[in-house]
């Protein structure tokens, strides 16, 4: 299939050819940091609630995962449907994320064990403001690490940063416009003619403030327009799962298909906190397992979707911390530390889990109970606002962290 | 010679410059020098003092008298009191409270000083403890002296539980001789903010030092079984105070205390003149406009020093100051989306059965009542307030409100004319813009509940 980059391309060749090249064009295909006509874009996704990493991504060959859960260690990889997936020998996937396993097995997907906050806080309401403005340990940072992962641009889309609900979320918040989409076919006024005079006295005002965004508000209305108007129907056979995390993943592909300048894009799945009946009468049933279901299914769904387009777009998932390494007495697990991430697109070399891993041994874990961060979750930012969305100035991205220690995720 | 003349032609040059062009230019303020009309006070003064006009109400101030009716609000015990249900959830209460009391500056005054002192309704056993710590610190205190509004927050479990100060204990009390489970040391939470957000300002002159100095006073400070029901009250528990010796911003406190080593820290912050200045400043941004001119700050914070913090002094000044009542301020302000919602509803003399609809709406608008999960509490700034998702969300909402289409709402558009410069007087209490009619005009609107839609949504309507 020829993607419409290498269409370009070779329409502007074949206009060198005869000396007629616009100049957006060359610098579109020429230049370092010109816009390009498609840009890169980088998805996020929130695992609000501390997911259980360790029952995510299972450390099959460790047998002290064994020994500090009775009740809800995953079996070691044996080939039946409720145990672990074997990735490489030493970790295997949680049954109920088969879906990703395709992804995996394609060299696409990549899972960064023991990531996490280097902030000791064990409250979900710090931690996810922490990962969030992407400054842990700070509180006073007003605005968050992926509007800040945008070049200041005010020529920019309308829609280039979007968070998929009702409010813009505390990572997109900052000096970039940033717009809260519930889903694509609400962001409008309900009222089409209400929605022509309100436009005509937004851009006529006087009122600076309004004036501005009242024209930005409508432009993205109108490119919404144009979305709104082509129902949509996810391609190659993708099937997104029922509830949340499905419809909002349908609205970013739905976005990112319509090439209406979508750079990054934030969503959140809540409900990971299993201090009770984390897993039920096996593996694959209980609480754990009925979100990764939707979760696998989700971001399979949105891979196969896109398609190729999968070659402008990189996914990220986080969650704030992980859980401590032994269960507790009522079949869950209780706030920790380190937690596992996911990544996949773009340049991401995937079929292969990165991080140090620090072991489960008594002696080896944090404070003698968790999960020991061996990797700081800003690198794995850091490196995909780096060398994904080419913005260099981690500095600016992530104040105080002048040293991030990429692990080489994305291809050079 | 030439070389010379060549060297002074570029100094010239420069100098030349207009200074604008090489540094931003000073803020210009003369528009608080300028009066507002008779009829523009009373309308300035019901957007300010209140949640906006209802029908009826600027004619009342006029009646009342203008400084009359301040007064009162000054003095909300003489005005007739409000009360909803106790059962409804908070932001319903707020709401009802905000539309109906005839107490609007005390309603304007429990949504500055909660914000001011924001808890998060959703932090854990908050959940719990907000309706009485809206009731009991916030509310009594709004017009009384800033030290006893300040200690009724720091003594309130809500607080103690939100900036995690009830968890604090001295940080001997880590060493454990047994070396079993590492147990939880100084938390400088509260008492970072306590100065950064409640006091002093992030500029007031303390350092990391005192944050740490701050917290060992607040140390055994705590609360009694937070996470069970009907528990959950102040506990003073002396096992995890820090007995020694502190220096707060210079002063001593000497080894050996007790509870009252906090009491001494709010003193010494109450009383603080950097306290004065940065809560004159937050009251002026809130009341006046987003960059409030510096004199009037500084009076106020005069006000506020000579009275040992009688915030309704510091009020008082303000509301009799000529900047207050001036084309600066005019208007200066975008509404709050609870501002906005709240306004409209009074606007239109809508009568609200059930509040959860307005409550709904004011998330939707971008500000969860109750629900800021930062201790910053919402923004004061109105740019804070303008984006495309929350602009559009005001749209949809004020045509929903037109079409009485909000659940537990109504509102007779028949009450307005038909004729969009009349309709606009009667719900902003003064002229639209000309570029807010001619739209209106331009694409002949006829329908009222289009017309009243389209006015609550029209950007004259978005300020305040």
């Amino acid at each position: 299939m020829t993607t419409r980059r290498i269409f370009l391309k070779s329409s502007a060749l074949a206009m060198v050819g005869i000396g007629s090249t616009p100049s957006w064009l060359s610098r579109a295909l020429y230049a370092k940091d010109a816009p390009s006509p498609r840009k890169k874009i980088l998805v996020a996704i929130f695992q609000r609630g501390a997911m259980d990493g360790l029952n995510v991504v299972i450390p099959h060959g460790e047998a002290a995962y064994y020994d500090l859960r009775p009740n809800l260690a995953i079996p070691r990889p044996d080939g039946t449907p409720d145990s672990a997936i074997d990735l490489d020998g030493f970790f295997g996937l949680h049954p109920s994320l088969q879906p990703l396993k395709p992804i995996y097995g394609a060299g696409h997907l990549a899972i960064i064990q023991a990531a996490g906050s280097p902030d000791p806080t064990r409250s979900h309401f710090d931690a996810q403001d922490y990962m969030e403005s992407g400054t842990p340990g700070a509180k006073a940072t007003s605005d968050g690490w992926l509007n800040r992962a945008l070049a200041q641009d005010r020529r920019g889309s309308p829609v280039r940063a979007v968070g998929i609900g009702d409010e813009i979320p505390r990572a997109l918040r900052g000096p970039n416009e940033a717009v809260a989409i519930a889903s694509v076919d609400s962001f409008q006024v309900r009222n089409p003619k209400g929605a022509a005079v309100f436009e005509n006295m937004y851009a006529g005002t006087h009122d600076k403030i309004l004036n501005g965004t009242g024209r930005e508000t409508f432009e993205a209305v109108k490119l919404m327009q144009s979305v709104q108007k082509r129902a949509y129907s996810p391609a190659n056979g993708a099937r997104y799962p029922e509830g949340k995390l499905g419809q909002q993943l349908t609205q970013i592909a739905r976005l990112i298909k319509a090439d209406v300048g979508l750079e990054v894009a934030f969503t959140d799945v809540r409900g990971w906190d299993h201090h009770v009946n984390e897993v039920g009468a096996k593996p694959t049933v209980g609480q754990l397992a009925n979100l990764l279901t939707q979760f696998g299914q989700g971001l399979a769904a949105f891979y196969t979707d896109l398609g190729d387009r999968m070659a402008d777009v990189t996914l990220v998932t986080m969650s704030e911390f992980g859980r401590t390494a032994k269960e507790n007495g009522a079949r869950g697990t209780d706030h920790g530390h380190a937690n596992v991430m996911f990544t996949f697109g773009g340049g991401v070399k995937g079929g292969k889990i990165y991080g140090d891993w620090p072991g489960l041994e008594r002696e080896q874990l944090y404070e003698e109970r968790d999960l020991e961060v061996t990797t700081d979750f800003r690198d794995v930012l850091g490196e995909l606002v780096s060398r994904h969305l080419g913005n260099q100035r981690i500095d600016d991205v992530f104040p105080g962290y002048d040293q991030p220690k990429f692990r080489g995720l994305v291809k050079g | 010679m030439r070389k010379f003349a060549a060297l002074a032609a570029v100094f010239l040059a420069a100098a030349n410059l207009p200074a604008g062009n090489i540094r931003t230019p000073s803020p210009d303020y003369s528009q608080f020098e300028k009066k507002l009309s008779k009829d523009q006070s009373i309308v300035h003064a019901l957007n300010r003092l209140a949640f906006g006009p209802r029908p009826g109400d600027v004619e009342a101030v006029k009646k009342t008298g203008q400084e009359k009716w301040i007064d009162l609000q000054l003095h909300p015990e003489r005005l007739p009191d409000y009360t909803p249900g106790s059962a409804l959830p908070p932001p319903q209460q707020k709401m009802l409270r905000a539309v109906y009391s005839s107490r609007q500056l005390e309603e304007v005054l429990v949504d500055f000083w909660y914000n001011h002192f924001n808890v998060d309704i959703s932090k854990g056993a908050d959940r719990r403890l907000v309706p009485a710590y809206e009731r009991d610190a916030i509310r009594p205190n709004v017009l009384g002296k800033f030290r006893d509004l300040l200690g009724a927050t720091a003594n309130s479990p809500a607080m103690l539980f939100y900036l995690d100060n009830w968890q604090s204990v001295a940080s001997d009390q880590v060493r454990r001789p047994n070396g079993k489970r590492p147990s939880r040391g100084l938390n400088e939470n509260y008492a970072r903010e306590l100065m950064e957000l409640h006091t002093l300002g992030v500029d007031g002159g303390y350092t990391q030092q005192d944050i740490i100095e701050v917290a060992r006073c607040f140390t055994g400070w705590t609360i009694d079984r937070p996470n069970q029901e009907g528990a959950g009250t102040f506990r003073y528990d002396d096992r995890t105070h820090d007995k020694g010796e502190k220096v707060v911003l210079g002063v001593t406190i000497p080894a050996g205390g007790g509870k009252e080593d906090g009491e001494k820290v709010l003193d010494i912050l109450a009383r603080h003149p950097s306290t004065a200045s940065f809560i004159s400043k937050e009251l002026a941004r809130r009341f006046v406009a987003d960059d409030p001119p510096p004199v009037l700050v500084a009076r106020m914070a005069e006000s506020f020093r000579n009275t040992d913090g009688d915030i309704r002094a510091v009020l008082a000044t303000m509301f009799g100051s000529r900047e207050f009542f001036s084309q600066g301020a005019y208007r200066a302000k975008v509404k709050t989306p609870f501002e906005a919602v709240v306004s409209a509803a009074r606007a239109t003399g809508a009568r609200v059965d059930s509040a959860a609809g307005l409550a709904n709406q004011t998330a939707t608008l971008g500000e969860p009542l109750y629900r800021k999960i930062e201790p910053t509490g919402y923004s004061d700034a109105s740019s804070e307030w303008v984006s495309s998702s929350a602009l559009l969300a005001r749209m949809n909402f004020a045509m929903q409100l037109g079409n009485n289409r909000l659940e537990g709402v109504q509102m007779d558009a028949n009450r307005f004319s038909k004729d969009p410069a009349v309709a606009a007087r009667q719900m902003l209490f003064t002229d639209a813009s000309s570029q807010t009619l001619q739209s209106i005009r331009k694409n002949r609107v006829l329908e009222k509940p289009l017309l009243v839609g389209l006015l609550l949504g029209s950007p004259d309507f978005q300020r305040r």
